[in-house]
């Protein structure tokens, strides 16, 4: 290089140096303490290196993840820069202003909603539900999935007992019934010297533990929010016959084939009882799938992973959330420029790489994907067929009082399902009313 | 001869500021002294009061941008007329009496236990103690481990006596008996505080009553009927007054144990009244909740100050 052309570059060089660090950034994400959290602060290393900004992490136990974070925003505060908030917060963070609309930022950076699972964008990204309006980028795709003791599914003796008790092969559950069945073959059978028990599922009465468990049966036989999407006209679909009986059948799930003492279990208490070698089945979120798959004790050769059986329909309950910016941030430049690295097809890879679920559709059709582990196939077969909560501005009045119908109903064994069903319609629309939405 | 210390403060004072204070009245400098506590008052209780009387009477929620209506008494009329809200009355009375009446039951017994002189006397008594001196976060999650059906230490003991298998019966999952589990950890936690207050009522009966009730030949069932039980009365109604208002705000202890579950067997008012105002939102209704507690909370309160008085002036 001659000499005016190695100035040039020293003084290029320099000027870049002097740019970056002129505008690095220190940004904080805001997200729940779980296993995807530390792939991606795994993942961020490479943005932090490519950008020169230095990324700080606030995760918050899953119990409080909702009270923590939407006291934050309430309160204007300026702690959270990006933000991985729960899907059903996006009504809310969109109509009281907490998250910027990104609509325009997509355009001149030409990042195509089109490249990300429609169900992913429908859920996690627009404000009013369908609407082109995005406050988000699909950044983490869930839902409620199942898994098994295939050492014990495969054991000889044990294939022999059930065949003798049901009269068919034991195998992974096809419908929600079967499901059952299986569950209570297991309640309290003898195996290897320990008394073992069906499944683990969501009974948590606190946050949101029961709903998202519950609506797993009732979506599976056809569960409806309103008669008419957008028209809260919830008699006849929330309380249709098809929902009793779904209902009826997560209680006689609960009663029949679950530990003594799962009253209120949600996550962790799901997989506590996996990993303690107590149950045959649990269901829990995709995310915790890779750690699972990984775990010592009872993963490898001994798990196996199946999607929300369907009764009537393939549903399975929504999970996942997307990225969103903060509006009280100071530093919203940083954290666009945050979005735009994780949107690019090669973040996405190595973020499902690491652990993480990519929404990315070149990350989802990719010829190995499929393979590249054993829930993967799962994972795409269960984002077909996600079906969420209310997203309302007012979710967390319309998730506490169905939180609660479903306990009294469920747990504390007070009415009948078509009760629980009523009052829950008689809470909403109380809500609707306060809302002037009806 | 030395200067007092008000004499050396007075001459320390610079000329200016002594003519200033001297031309004051004593109700003047009082005034002084007694303002910043009473703004203090203001600002922190007496404010918030009348902001939350004001709240109560309109549709206000705090995480939502959109203009505050004024609904009159309809958040009231809600409450008042919603049956969930009563049922929730309904716990608190249930834990409220009960902890009460084993709190009185059995920390007074402890007290006249401990009150006879024996060996050992002063180290049972701080071992009496020691469950008052944890916190109710601490209490509730070790009580949750030893409830617990599969593991738990209280179904081992039940079971040892009683035969029934252990893993038969959920104190914290059963319906019936979520209500008594949450009664037997607070009985557990607050009988030492009873047990302390009735033991200074006990240790303030001057000796001599009792020996002019022997010279009367009093029985000693008697002497406990006509001497100890009136005496340590006034004691014993601070004692349930404490514990009362204590109890009637409960919120750590049953979260910690059973959240208010199972259904809502449990939820007593302090935990709806948290979900209504910081997890639903509903501000002005929250208000108008915590307004008819502080009424309630009040109302009885004083009527029962009027009675320990009562007691007293006997």
């Amino acid at each position: 290089m001659t000499r005016p052309g190695l100035l040039a570059a020293t003084i290029l060089s320099a000027a870049g140096l002097a740019a970056s660090t002129a505008a690095a950034e220190d940004l904080t994400l805001c997200w729940a303490a779980w296993d995807p959290a530390n792939a991606l602060v795994e993942l961020s290393k490479d943005f932090e290196a490519q950008s020169g900004h230095t990324m700080n992490f606030e995760f918050v136990p899953w119990p409080n993840f909702a009270d923590r974070m939407l006291n934050e925003l309430n309160s204007g505060g300026k702690l959270c820069d990006l933000l991985i908030g729960d899907s059903q917060w996006i009504g809310g963070g969109a109509e009281n202003g907490h998250y910027v609309k990104l609509n325009e930022f997509f355009e001149t950076e030409g990042i195509s909603m089109d490249d990300f699972a429609p169900a992913t964008v429908y859920a996690y990204s627009t404000w009013p539900k369908g609407e082109p309006n995005y406050y988000a980028l699909p950044a983490m795709g869930d839902a409620n999935g199942w898994f098994y003791r295939k050492d014990w599914f495969e054991d000889p003796d044990i294939q022999a007992a059930f065949k003798d008790a049901t009269g068919r092969d034991l195998g992974v559950p096809e419908t929600q019934m079967e499901l059952m069945e299986i569950a209570q073959f297991f309640q309290g059978r003898e195996i290897d010297g320990q008394t073992r028990y069906g499944v683990s599922i969501f009974t948590e009465r606190g946050s949101e533990g029961i709903t998202m468990g519950a609506t797993g049966a009732l979506y599976a036989w056809g569960f409806k929010y309103e008669n008419e999407p957008g028209s809260y006209d919830m008699e006849g679909a929330v309380n249709s016959a098809d929902a009793v009986e779904a209902l009826e059948f997560y209680k006689e799930l609960y009663e029949t084939a679950t530990p003594p003492g799962y009253t209120d279990s949600y996550m962790e208490q799901s997989l506590d009882a996996f990993k303690s070698g107590q149950v045959a089945m649990a269901m829990n979120w995709f995310a915790f799938f890779p750690g699972l798959y990984a775990d010592p004790d009872v993963g490898g050769d001994k798990i196996g992973f199946f999607v929300n059986p369907p009764q009537k329909v393939a549903a399975s309950t929504l999970g996942g959330q997307g990225i969103s910016v903060v509006s009280y941030s100071d530093k919203q430049d940083a954290a666009l420029e945050y979005i735009k690295w994780f949107a690019q097809p090669e973040v996405q890879q190595k973020w499902w790489d690491l652990g993480g679920y990519s929404c990315h559709v070149d990350v989802l059709n990719a010829p190995g994907f499929k393979d590249s582990a054993p829930f993967a196939p799962d994972f795409l077969q269960a984002m077909d067929a996600v079906q969420d909560f209310w997203q309302e501005p007012a979710y967390a009045e319309l998730l506490l009082a169905m939180q609660k119908r479903l306990h009294d109903y469920i747990v504390a064994d007070q009415g009948t399902a078509q009760e629980a069903l009523d009052m829950l319609i008689e809470d909403w629309t109380e809500v609707f009313e306060d809302e002037g939405k009806i | 001869m030395t200067d007092s210390p008000i004499t050396r403060v007075a001459r320390a004072t610079p000329p200016g500021m002594a003519r200033q204070v001297r031309g004051l009245s004593d109700r003047a400098i009082a005034w002084i002294f007694v303002a910043p506590t009473i703004f203090l008052l203001l600002a922190v209780n007496i404010f918030p009061l009348i902001w939350t009387i004001r709240l109560s009477f309109t549709n206000f929620k705090a995480n939502r941008n959109r203009p505050v209506e004024w609904i009159g008494t309809r958040n009231y009329e809600r409450i008042l007329t919603d049956s969930d809200i009563w049922l929730s009355m309904q716990a608190t009375a249930h834990f409220l009496f009960w902890t009460i009446f084993f709190q009185v039951l059995i920390g007074f017994t402890l007290a006249w236990l401990i009150n006879r002189k024996f060996k050992g006397n002063d180290l049972w008594t701080t071992i009496i103690v020691l469950p008052m001196m944890l916190s109710p976060a601490v209490v509730g999650n070790f009580w949750t481990f030893l409830y617990q059906p599969q593991i738990g230490l209280f179904n081992y003991v039940i079971s040892f006596f009683t035969g029934v298998d252990p893993s038969s019966f959920q104190m914290i999952g059963d319906v019936n008996l979520a209500p008594w589990a949450i009664v037997i950890v607070d009985t557990w936690m607050w009988t030492p505080f009873v047990m302390l207050i009735c033991l200074a009522g006990l240790r303030s009966i001057p000796e001599y009553i009792y020996e002019a009730a022997e010279i009367d030949r009093a029985s000693k069932w008697r002497q406990f009927w006509t001497i100890t039980v009136p005496m340590v009365l006034p004691f014993l109604m601070l004692a349930v007054l404490f514990r009362g208002i204590e109890n009637f705000k409960m919120f750590d202890l049953v979260v910690q144990l059973t959240g208010g579950g199972p259904g809502s067997v449990t939820e007593v008012t302090s935990i709806n009244l948290k979900r209504e105002a910081f997890e639903k939102w509903r501000t002005g209704y929250a208000s108008a909740y915590a307004i008819i507690l502080f009424v309630t909370v009040f109302g009885l309160a004083s009527i029962y100050v009027k009675a320990l008085n009562k007691v007293k002036e006997r």
